[in-house]
């Protein structure tokens, strides 16, 4: 595995006013990753529609050797799908939507079902815009999961490309660990030792991870860990939000599928009720 | 062991206010005198041995007056005895209810209760104690009805006294409002020995005197009718009674056990959350565990005549400020209790009924009292409306309907204020809160989103429970749309917390936020205390001439109202009393030498004592050993015993005999006492003395001094320094 992993970018559009600004979002990320993009629309096919999107193209200051256009009829999540399989697509962007008078962005039904069940990795965007806003400070999750080591990795994958300029690797550790209650003064001095316990225990493994991460890939980024106990998959994004980070990625849903699977929510539903900033979510191929 | 003597004085003292009380609640609540007695007695040993709280003091309540009467009232249709039985059954199985709650870590539930809601059920709790106790307090029992209604029988029962003023009749009215006038006045007189005996003792001493009196000197009966004295059981020990489960499957039996279990908990809860600001050593209790030894302790209560037990404030605080400092002292209160019944069985069967009445009206005056409605207001106009729909639900139809109500009004005004009740509905159940400790500075950084109110605060305060105090926690509520009033008081709570042991506690992200009034724990405000009594606007005499003093001195003057403690909790003084807020403040332009006026004060509830007074404070250029230096006093050679030993010096008899001094370093402390030094204390006026590391502070008196008494504090101060500094 080596070199990015993002070689070919999947984003689905329709005319709305939007268009223009994720139009160029698109183009600016498929150059920086250096990726082949394809729009893909889906509905019917006219000359005004094509005439329209053709404009747009020819407006946006990047340029793509590496690009395909294509039109397709049929259900949008399957649709959107399919594409993503037949054309071995590597990342799937989405607009986020706004809340109506205010500054929170959520994530629709159709994105929430692409999000889920994608066969790629999928960036869910809050506010494209027509001119370019630099990345510069990504957080990761690093908690321990098998898939949290190929994250950490497309991340500085990613992070390079975009020439991002500070990475916060987040350790999220679940309350119950602890497995104490700070009832008391006693309590209280428990509580906090086998916090430190568990923090340097989690600091080992992000090294461990860390170390494996070829040191091209690294150099010219300030990497921060910070841990968390809190409620997993809630916890990173409020810090991102709180960090104003610009960009937060995340594992993809582990596959924990029937009853508790459907009675928990996953990792990634408090995300994306409430996006705090633009989300990566990163399917490894490994783990097919 | 070494703290054994002072715990054995405490509980004593605490007896003696836990007497009377206990004998006054159990009669208010129409059960027989010594129920309040064994319940005292029960509560101190098995709280004492099993609780998690140090300086608690476990015993009848005042919070369950109301639910006991109507419950003795109700389930004995008519016979008192049988109701009490029927309740004995009812406080036995509550405390099996409050010991559950500990097991499955309810401790938390008290804070699912908007603050105002709940000042607004311990108000109409205190109304119904007075309502009812007023009348007994002048020598009149016959009165019933519903708290309003004995209330509007106040003027007729002035009238039958006037009108049927015979010697009984005299006797009984005047010994009640002699007794309340005794314990209005008790902390206005500052006179320490006075002050060994407290206020309800000395209630009680007056009651048994006078019977005395009548009995030696005049040598006539005591004309106070049978129904006006306290009767006790023959046999103590012997003739226990036994709860009649009788009626366990009625619906109002079922409705006594969930009111006395709420009740007992919110009042035990907010016991020891007060009795834990009130700690010297700033220990944070285990309320689980205290709830749990109150559960058992309540059912065991129960099952041998007594009432509930829970958590109490006022003998708490009397505790602490007598010197108690761990549990033994709440034994030794139950022990004492249990001496006095045994052996002064025959005097307190002197006690007249309208002596126990006039400290239960003080009591309740203190729970009702419009102080707290007027403070509310002042926070905002939506807590005072809660207040008052609390009180009068809670009057109207009960206490569960009341505080409902007043969780329900809460809830309505919140909508309302943000004119969004998706806010609530769509955020109440999510997480909302994130806590992480910065790598780089080691801090803790608080952030809540969305809203913060009464609904959610346990979330956060779970959170802050785990910081430890001495650090630095910042809480930023700038994802925060809305924070309401309980967690504003509850955040204070957390910030003196911090204060007390050196950490940091700041709140940040509230700038954008906006508030109806300017008081501090209005919903969504800032926190500074500004324009609390419209000071600055007009300035009294008095801070006009301070201002003219500090253009004089070339100090900054501020007549505003700040909640910053700074470093004075670190003091010896304050170490059992709460700093409420500096004012007047006068700063030189060194800013080492800095003269204010501080609001304070000790105990808590029917024993707390509102303080005010003038402080100098000096920055010296260099540690100085730790001392406390006062005027010698009566009281001195009593707290001997308890660790507070004077250092005499052989060749200054007189500056031994005039001053205590003591202090830690004793050694260090002679060696910096110099001749000239002792000889500059025995020259000039007194004053109380404290350092701390590099700091001194003056005390003046125990009131607010006149600008010549600042004069003359300044010079003192001024030339003290100069002194050390040779």
């Amino acid at each position: 595995m080596s070199g990015s992993p993002f070689h070919k970018i999947l984003i689905g559009f329709a005319f709305s006013p939007n268009l223009k600004a994720n139009v160029f979002e698109a183009m600016r990320l498929a150059s920086f990753l250096d990726a082949h993009l394809y729009f893909l629309h889906v509905g019917l096919k006219s000359v005004a529609k094509e005439k329209a999107f053709t404009d747009i193209l020819e407006d946006s200051p990047v340029k793509l050797e590496k690009l395909s256009v294509i039109w397709e009829k049929g259900e949008p999540v399957e649709t959107i799908r399919e594409q993503c399989q037949n054309n071995n697509i590597d990342l799937l962007l989405l607009g986020a939507m706004q809340r109506e008078n205010m500054l929170k962005f959520y994530m629709g039904s159709i994105a929430r079902k692409l999000t889920r069940n994608a066969p790629c990795s999928v960036l869910l965007l809050i506010k494209p815009s027509v001119i370019r806003k630099p990345t510069q400070h990504m957080v990761v999750n690093a908690f321990e999961s098998p898939q949290t080591e190929s994250t950490i990795l497309s991340a500085f994958h990613f992070g390079k490309a975009l020439n991002i300029n500070k990475i916060t690797l987040v350790e999220e550790i679940n309350r119950s660990e602890v497995a104490v209650e700070a009832d008391d003064d006693r309590g209280l001095r428990k509580v906090t030792l086998r916090k430190e316990k568990l923090k340097r225990r989690e600091l080992t493994r992000v090294k461990e991870i860390l170390s494996h991460i070829p040191s091209s890939l690294i150099g010219g980024i300030k990497v921060h860990s910070q841990n968390i106990f809190g409620t997993r998959g809630y916890s990173i994004g409020h810090y991102a939000k709180v960090v104003r980070a610009d960009l937060l990625i995340m594992n993809a849903a582990e596959n924990r599928k029937g009853f508790f699977g459907r009675v928990f929510p996953q990792d990634l539903e408090h995300i994306l009720s409430e996006l705090p900033t633009d989300v990566l979510v990163i399917k490894s191929k490994e783990n097919e | 062991m070494g703290a054994l003597p002072a715990n054995l004085f405490a509980g004593f003292v605490v007896s003696l206010v836990a007497l009377p009380l206990g004998l006054g609640l159990a009669i208010a609540s129409e059960a027989p005198p010594i129920a309040g007695i064994i319940s005292a007695v029960v509560g101190g040993v098995v709280v004492a041995l099993l609780g998690g709280s140090q300086l608690t003091i476990a015993g009848p309540g005042n919070g369950l007056v109301i639910v006991l009467l109507s419950s003795i009232t109700l389930l004995g249709e008519g016979n008192l005895y049988q109701g009490y039985l029927f309740t004995l059954a009812a406080v036995a199985l509550s405390g099996m209810l409050i010991f559950l709650f500990g097991v499955f870590r309810f401790g938390a539930l008290s804070e699912f209760f908007p603050a105002s809601a709940l000042q607004g059920m311990l108000a109409a709790i205190g109304i119904g104690i007075l309502s009812k106790q007023i009348h007994v307090m002048l020598g009149i029992t016959t009165a019933t009805g519903s708290p309003i209604s004995l209330l509007a029988q106040v003027p007729e029962s002035v009238l039958f006294i006037i009108q049927n003023a015979s010697l009984e009749v005299l006797v009984a009215a005047s010994i009640g409002v002699g007794c309340i006038l005794v314990l209005t006045l008790y902390s206005r007189i500052r006179n320490p020995v006075f002050h060994l005996i407290p206020a309800p003792m000395w209630v009680v001493f007056l009651a048994i005197g006078l019977s005395y009196y009548y009995e030696y000197i005049m040598a006539v009966p005591y004309p106070i009718g049978e129904d006006l004295l306290i009767t006790l059981p023959e046999n103590l020990l012997g003739n226990l009674p036994f709860p009649d489960f009788g009626k366990v499957k009625t619906l109002e039996f079922v409705g006594v056990v969930f009111s006395l279990t709420l009740i007992s908990c919110i009042e035990s809860l907010l016991s020891i959350k007060a009795v834990d600001k009130l700690d010297p050593l700033k220990r944070r209790s285990n309320v689980n565990k205290d709830l749990r030894a109150l559960g058992i302790a309540t059912a065991i209560s129960g099952l041998v005549g007594g009432l509930n037990v829970v958590t109490v404030i006022a003998r708490s605080s009397v505790n602490v400020n007598n010197g108690g400092s761990n549990r033994s002292a709440n034994l030794f209160h139950a022990l004492f209790l249990l001496l006095f019944i045994l052996l002064f069985q025959d005097q307190i069967q002197r006690i007249a009924l309208p002596a126990l009445a006039a400290i239960l009206v003080y009591t309740g005056y203190r729970l009702a009292a419009p102080e707290n409605l007027i403070m509310l207001f002042k926070i905002g106009k939506e807590q005072a409306a809660i207040f008052l729909v609390t009180l009068g639900m809670t009057l109207a139809y009960g206490l569960i309907t009341g505080i409902a109500f007043g969780v329900f009004a809460t809830f309505i005004i919140h909508i309302l204020i943000n004119k969004s009740l998706f806010l609530f509905t769509r955020n109440w159940l999510k997480p909302n809160v994130l806590m992480f400790k910065e790598e780089d500075s080691g801090n803790y950084f608080v952030s809540v989103k969305n809203f913060c109110s009464f609904l959610n605060f346990y979330k956060l305060k779970a959170l802050l429970d785990e910081i430890p105090e001495h650090e630095h926690a910042i809480v930023d509520f700038s994802l925060c749309e809305f924070v309401d009033h309980t967690v504003m008081e509850g955040l204070n709570g957390y910030r003196r917390g911090f204060a007390s042991k050196s950490g940091v506690f700041e709140i940040i992200g509230l700038d954008v936020h906006f508030s109806d009034t300017q008081h501090p724990f209005a919903i969504r405000k800032v926190l500074p205390m500004k324009d609390f009594l419209n000071l600055g606007s007009h300035l009294t005499k008095r801070q006009k001439s301070l201002e003219a003093l500090s253009k004089k001195l070339k100090w900054s003057y501020r007549p505003e109202l700040s909640s910053d403690p700074q470093s004075l909790e670190k003091f010896e003084y304050f170490k059992s009393k709460q700093i409420n807020y500096q004012y007047n403040v006068l700063v030189d332009a060194t800013g080492r030498f800095s003269l204010f006026d501080l609001s304070y004060s000790e105990g808590a509830f029917i024993s707390k004592e509102d303080l005010k007074s003038s402080f100098l404070m000096i920055k010296l250029d260099e540690q100085v050993p730790q001392f406390v230096l006062d005027k010698e006093h009566l009281l001195a050679s009593l707290y001997e015993p308890l660790g507070y030993k004077d250092i005499d010096f052989i060749d200054a008899p007189d500056f031994s005999r005039r001053f205590f001094l003591s202090g830690k370093n004793r050694s260090e402390i002679r060696k910096w006492f110099s001749p000239e030094l002792i000889f500059f204390f025995e020259s000039h006026s007194y004053f109380h003395i404290e350092t701390n590391k590099n700091i001194l502070l003056i005390k003046g008196k125990n009131r607010l001094s006149s600008i010549d008494e600042i004069k003359k504090m300044l010079a003192f101060g001024t030339e003290l320094t100069h002194i050390l500094k040779k």
